[in-house]
């Protein structure tokens, strides 16, 4: 036999493999097809692909699957924010439900730095220092440890140990949650952040004001001055504790002027305290 | 039926001659997708559906065609085209497993998930049906070596998930952080696999 004819052989043979192969395939494609919503293509396509989890589904495969299967809502997903939502809405011909920006904030202001309990040499994690008895060096048993766990779990570099304590950069945090499952002292809430005059507590302790003097420079002690001040009932003292209800607040920024502690922000600051700033003002300074 | 012979094909792969630590195919996903034991024993499972179901397909196409003495009575076959026929058989083969299980059962190919394309690359399965063919196993034989040496695969892989969770949390120095440890550790359980070389049923 020539090489020629081993070639030829060789070539055919292979060649009616592969349309053999070719035509199971192509029929196999036919009979298996499975029905998907093309929906689901295009929702996919235009999330922002960083399977952050967010939403709380399965990376945004998933997320686009289950708005495809009318299970979630259009606007779950975080990281894309409103124009995102608005691009699924239109996909799914639904009209597109406000999102509000919800961004990580930290409960602590770092106060108790200069009250650490002992000087700790372990291994720099919070995690790891929650463990020590004690529950870490900090002062405050529910103030942030400053280890930079969370930094280390952002996907989205928004978050960072600044001065012992961990501050949030709410333009690029996408409220992918996952700092707040990371921190052990459990003291990262999502908040919605309002754009225009964000007010802030940010404190966690539910000690009493006597106890927390001891261990922090601006911690909550619950005295309600806050509470008192507010126009629109939005803030409640629980345990010692003040929280602010979005859902009511305002942002005229009174409680922060009230508060003694100079614990309240209004866009990150805390506003000059002028006495008895009439309320027409309050809403307008800034 | 030799029940002896078999029962000594399945030690061989599972133990004696692991597809991964002893003859080293399917080094890749070894080390790919160990970091977890579950996604290890996901890879696990596909790889002992794809071995067995390859060596069963490869086995009658190698007999019936390639070497088959009806069509080629002379000295000549078309024996050395095997690799490329066997390639070709398992990519098509992957492919329409593939297909068939996203309709038939759909829970089981989601937790394949993307295992099951990834084993199209994977030399294991090219290497247990070229095995085959060299060892002159018939179709039964080809079969049981085809599974056996997919649960040696798992077997292999699980064990090194389990190392590699550990290796997590222990302090190893610098230059070994990582993959170079993982490879270390991967050598280290090879070795101890020597200890089964030699081990017969009867």
């Amino acid at each position: 036999m020539t090489l020629g004819m081993i070639v030829a052989v060789a070539a055919v043979v292979l060649l009616v493999l592969g349309v053999v192969f070719g035509l199971i395939l192509g029929f196999a494609a036919k009979v298996f097809a499975v029905e998907k919503d093309p929906r689901e293509e295009a929702i996919a396509g235009c999330l922002p692909g960083a399977n952050c989890g967010g939403c709380g589904f399965p990376g945004c495969s998933g997320y686009a699957a289950a708005v495809a299967a009318g299970k979630a809502a259009t606007n779950c997903c975080a990281a894309g924010g409103e124009t995102v939502a608005a691009k699924i809405a239109e996909i799914m011909g639904v009209k597109a439900e406000a999102s509000v920006k919800m961004a990580a904030q930290v409960q602590c202001t770092g106060g108790c730095r200069g009250h650490e309990q002992y000087e700790y040499v372990g291994i720099q994690d919070c995690a790891a220092a929650a463990r020590v008895p004690g529950g870490g060096p900090a002062g405050c048993s529910f103030g942030c440890l400053g280890f930079g766990t969370c930094e280390s779990v952002c996907p989205f570099d928004a978050i960072h140990v600044v001065d012992g304590v961990a501050k949030v950069d709410v333009e690029k945090c996408k409220a992918c949650k996952k700092c707040i499952d990371v921190c052990p002292r459990h003291i990262i809430v999502l908040a919605p952040y309002k754009t225009k005059r964000h007010v802030a507590i940010t404190c966690s302790s539910k000690d009493k004001g006597a106890d927390v003097r001891k261990v922090c420079d601006n911690g909550c002690i619950g005295c309600g001055l806050c509470a008192k001040a507010c126009p629109k009932e939005a803030i409640t003292v629980d345990k010692n504790l003040a929280v602010i209800d979005y859902d009511k607040c305002v942002g005229c920024g009174l409680c922060a002027q009230k508060c003694p502690r100079k614990l309240i922000t209004v866009d990150g600051k805390v506003p000059e305290i002028k006495p008895a700033a009439p309320k027409a003002s309050g809403a307008e300074q800034k | 039926m030799d029940i002896t012979k078999l029962l000594s094909i399945a030690l061989g792969a599972i133990l004696v001659n692991n597809f991964i630590l002893s003859q080293f195919l399917g080094i890749c996903p070894f080390m790919g997708v160990s970091k977890k034991m579950d996604t290890a024993l996901g890879m696990g499972m596909a790889v002992i559906f794809v071995m067995g179901l390859a060596s069963a397909v490869c086995w009658p196409i190698n007999e019936f065609i390639l070497v088959n003495p009806k069509l080629f009575p002379g000295e000549f076959n078309l024996g050395f085209m095997q690799t490329i026929v066997y390639i070709l058989v398992i990519a098509c083969l992957v492919q329409f497993v593939e297909m068939f299980l996203q309709k038939a059962m759909p829970a089981l190919y989601s937790a394949l998930g993307i295992y099951l394309p990834l084993i199209t690359t994977n030399c294991a399965v090219l290497g247990v049906v070229l095995l085959n063919t060299q060892n002159h196993y018939n179709f039964i034989e080809s079969v049981v070596y085809g599974v056996t040496g997919g649960i040696g695969f798992l077997l292999a892989i699980v064990l090194f998930a389990s190392v590699r969770e550990r290796l997590e949390f222990s302090e190893c120095p610098k230059a070994f952080e990582g993959f170079p440890i993982a490879l270390v550790t991967a050598g280290l359980i090879a070795l101890a696999f020597m200890g089964f070389t030699g081990l017969k049923i009867w």
